[in-house]
This record gives C-alpha cells, sequence and structure tokens, in this order.
C-alpha cells in the first residue's frame, strides 16, 4: 500500500515536473518571439518544410475522407429519404471538423516527429550547445521560427485539405451515387457560411502551434543517445495527436455550442 | 585570463567537481587532463556557461559566463567540441562563417564567405570544401571545419575538447600541430581537455591534473617528467598501479 502511494505520489511530482517544463518553454517562447535578431532563412525553410511538403500527405488524406463522407452520409440519409443533404453535410463536416482533425494529425506524424528528431539529434551530438556558444540563442533559432510557420502553414494547409475533401465528395457524389454536378456544387456552396470555414482555420493555427511546440519540446529535452531521440519523436507525435483532439473538442465546444 | 575559483558541482549524488581552482594566464595554453569521468568536460561546460556551477565562481576575462552578461564574455570565446557540432543543414562555408551570417556581428553574405574561405585555408582545407555538407567529409575533415569555426572571429579565448578523439595518431599530431600553430599565431587563451598525451606535449604551455574533482598538479609542461605527483606519474606512465583506481 505504501509502495503504490509512493508511486503514485511520484508519478504525479513527475507530472507537475513536465508540466512546469513546458509552461516555462512556452513562455520563452514568447519572449523570444518579438524580439531580433529574427531568423528569417530558418523560418522560410520551415515553411518549405512544414507547409509545402506536407501538401501532399494532406491533399490526399482529405480526398479519401470527402469521398468516403460522401458515401457513408449517402447509406445514412437513405434510410431516412434525405439522400440530397450528402453535398452540404460533406462540407460542413470537412470543413469544420474533419479537414483540420485529419489535418493536423497527419501534419502532426509528418512534422512534430521530424522536428522532435532533428532537434534531438542536434541536442546529442551538441549542436544547441555549439549554438549557444556562438552567441546564438537556441529557442530563437530553432524553435520560433518553426513555431510562426506552423502557425501560419497549417491553416493553409487545412483550407487545401476543406477544399480537396469537398472535391473529393463531389467526385464520388458525382460519379458513384448519380447526384447532378451543379446540383452537387450549390447544394456544398449554399449550406456553407464563413464561420465554418473561418473556425476550421483558426482550429488549423492552433494545431499548428500544438505541433510545433510539442515537436520543439521534446526534441530540446531530448537524452543522451539514440534511444533518446527515438523516445523523443514519439512522445512529441503521441502527445501532439492527443492534445490535437482535446484541443479540438474544446475548440469546437467554443465556437458551437450556443 | 581565465580564473576558477572553489568550483563545485554535483549531478544527484554525484559530486564531480569539489573545489576546482584554476588561473590561466594571457596568451597560455592551459591542457586539463584527467581519467574518464573525472569531470573535465564539466570544468569546460561551466567555463561555457553551459552548465551552472552549485558553487564557485568562473571568469573569463574577468566576466562571468554564469551571468547576465554571458553574451559578452562567449563573442570573445570560440570551441571546438569532441564531435565537431558541426550543423548538418548548413554547408561548410556556412557553419565557419555562422556568427557573420546571424546575429550581432551580421556582415554581407560574400563577405562572410570570404572570412569563411580564408579560415578554411587557414586550417588546411581547400576553397572547393566550402559548399560541400559537414556529413560529406571525413572525420578529420570535420574537425579541421570546428576549428575554422572556433577561429572564425578571432576569439580571445579558445576551448578545445578532446580534439584528437577518433582521429588516427598521423591525422591526431596534424591537428595538433595545427591547435598549437593557431594559439601561438593568434595569441590566443587556449583550454584543451585531453587524456592523450601526445596531444599534452604538442599542444600545453600548462598542465593541470584533475582527479577525484580536485586539480591534483598543475605546472609547466616542462615539470611533467620530472613531478614526483603520484596522480601525475601514473597517469603519464599509463600504469594500472596507482592512486588512480582502475577497473579490471
Amino acid at each position: 500500500m505504501i509502495r503504490l502511494t509512493a508511486r503514485t505520489g511520484r508519478l504525479f511530482l513527475e507530472l507537475c515536473s513536465f508540466v512546469g517544463e513546458l509552461i516555462i518553454f512556452c513562455f520563452r517562447i514568447l519572449t523570444n518571439l518579438l524580439v531580433p535578431p529574427f531568423f528569417l532563412r530558418a523560418f522560410f525553410s520551415s515553411i518549405i518544410q512544414i507547409g509545402w511538403l506536407s501538401l501532399p500527405v494532406v491533399g490526399i488524406t482529405s480526398f479519401f475522407t470527402g469521398g468516403a463522407l460522401a458515401l457513408q452520409i449517402y447509406a445514412g440519409g437513405a434510410r431516412f429519404n434525405a439522400e440530397e443533404v450528402v453535398p452540404s453535410i460533406v462540407a460542413i463536416g470537412m470543413v469544420r471538423e474533419l479537414g483540420p482533425v485529419l489535418g493536423g494529425l497527419m501534419v502532426a506524424a509528418r512534422v512534430a516527429s521530424s522536428i522532435a528528431a532533428e532537434i534531438g539529434t542536434m541536442k546529442v551530438t551538441e549542436q544547441v550547445d555549439a549554438l549557444i556558444t556562438l552567441s546564438t540563442e537556441p529557442i530563437k533559432y530553432l524553435v520560433v521560427p518553426r513555431v510562426i510557420a506552423a502557425v501560419l502553414a497549417v491553416p493553409v494547409l487545412v483550407g487545401v485539405g476543406d477544399s480537396i475533401g469537398v472535391l473529393g465528395g463531389y467526385v464520388i457524389g458525382t460519379t458513384r451515387l448519380d447526384f447532378n454536378n451543379a446540383i452537387y456544387l450549390i447544394n456544398s456552396i449554399n449550406y456553407l457560411e464563413f464561420w465554418d470555414v473561418l473556425s476550421g482555420l483558426i482550429k488549423g493555427a492552433v494545431f499548428g502551434c500544438i505541433i510545433s511546440v510539442m515537436g520543439c519540446f521534446f526534441g530540446m529535452r531530448c537524452e543522451k543517445g539514440a534511444r533518446g531521440v527515438g523516445q523523443a519523436t514519439k512522445s512529441a507525435v503521441v502527445s501532439a495527436s492527443v492534445l490535437i483532439l482535446a484541443a479540438n473538442y474544446f475548440l469546437t465546444e467554443a465556437f458551437f455550442s450556443s | 585570463m581565465i580564473e576558477v575559483s572553489d568550483l563545485h558541482k554535483s549531478f544527484d549524488q554525484n559530486n564531480v567537481l569539489k573545489g576546482v581552482n584554476l588561473k590561466i594566464s594571457d596568451g597560455k595554453s592551459m591542457v586539463i587532463i584527467g581519467a574518464s569521468g573525472q569531470g573535465k568536460s564539466v570544468i569546460l561546460k561551466c567555463l561555457l556557461g553551459l552548465i551552472k556551477p552549485d558553487k564557485g565562481l568562473v571568469l573569463l576575462n574577468g566576466i562571468d559566463p554564469n551571468s547576465k552578461e554571458k553574451n559578452i564574455a562567449l563573442a570573445k570565446i570560440g570551441m571546438l567540441f569532441q564531435g565537431g557540432a558541426l550543423f548538418d543543414s548548413l554547408p561548410v562555408w556556412q557553419n565557419v562563417a555562422f556568427r557573420y551570417l546571424n546575429g550581432k556581428r551580421k556582415i554581407s553574405t560574400s563577405e562572410a564567405r570570404k572570412i569563411a574561405i580564408d579560415k578554411l585555408n587557414r586550417v588546411g582545407l581547400k576553397d572547393s570544401f566550402a559548399d560541400s555538407f559537414p556529413s560529406e567529409l571525413s572525420g578529420g575533415m570535420q574537425k579541421r571545419v570546428a576549428l575554422a569555426r572556433a577561429i572564425a572571429t578571432e576569439p580571445e579565448i579558445i576551448f578545445f575538447d578532446e580534439p584528437t578523439t577518433g582521429l588516427d595518431p598521423i591525422m591526431a599530431q596534424v591537428i595538433n600541430k595545427l591547435i598549437r600553430e593557431l594559439v601561438v599565431e593568434m595569441g590566443v587563451t587556449a583550454v584543451t581537455i585531453t587524456h592523450d598525451m601526445q596531444s599534452v606535449r604538442s599542444i600545453a604551455d600548462e598542465v593541470a591534473l584533475l582527479h577525484a574533482g580536485t586539480i591534483q598538479w598543475t605546472g609547466p609542461l616542462k615539470n611533467i617528467d620530472k613531478s614526483k605527483n603520484k596522480y601525475l606519474n601514473q597517469f603519464i606512465s599509463g600504469s594500472g598501479k596507482g592512486p588512480i583506481e582502475t577497473l579490471r
């Protein structure tokens, strides 16, 4: 019993220490965000890595998700003679939920892992220490450009993903479910509101922040050796994915509960 | 001038440094020797402000690298890491000219490249390596690039962490000679940590032996073979018998 209590207590203390470290890390990012020097080359390189190179993954995922959604809603709607809702539900579902969440998760898998592995390797090979001896703050050089790039790039990815997802629904709707091309498009657009799109993009920005912060955080606290880099990579992806799903709930609650 | 006074550092229950005192005069090359795990790298990290000591004071030309003036102290130092620590996402010349491409010393790209190539030539590398990436170079070449980066801004103090580890004896001697040449030519204060006696004899003006968390012996290079210090004698001879415990 005492051992169990001690273990629980130790776990709780470790959790508190972890959360404390994360809060301090976020605070250090904020304090370095607006103070020069700014590393523009690192920022543009991150935009390419996070935004441009993630486009194929997000695009393919969104296309198939939109198509599958159209099939599911058609099958479900047929039970109530409501097949005509397919275009509007696909559009709203993609733009509000599936586009941001699936896009965020795909980017988390691709980008959080790569950031954690890259920074973790730099940490264990003393490249982070080398930055300090070269009078360069590692948070400013390695973390800030990635966080800003992710916050800006992920909403764009979500926007592109939303469009491709709706396109996926349109392709399946018109080729497999016998919808008229024009009617499908009109129904998709008519039932979609500006706030639906904007809320998805805001979610994208929040998810981008989560992904980059988690990748950088676990990379920077990476312990020595290949095992440490592997552990950091795994922790970054798992925590970013869980936090994205949790944040999605709270954002949805905040945006749409009323 | 580098001054280390009563330096203490522990990691959990392990007291690594237990009151290290050292003084290194301007323009002198000090080599700190000692068996593995005795805290040589910890001293170096405390000198660089990478690790905060538990107790004691470190001054680099009168500035504490663990204080708010850290960047003033770091602006005047160069560091050669054991593994080179070159940024593998940047080409060689950008590694060498890193300080000239980023931060307060920023200059134009063409000027920075010119300085980088000049420093690469100084350490014996041709211009053609400037656009290579560190992963395309051999271990010896990487050490040279790291050395070029360490001297790029003409620092007042240079630290060398195990400069010859992982190199073959011939390349190790080339690097030792290069370090000695640069130290003499630039008139810098140098601190090297190593357990390679060949490096000690090539680089040092003065030697300090670290064991059990304190400096057991310090003196000019010429005195190391005449010393009656048991720790130093055992270290130089590489004998298994003596006050330095060995694991078998």
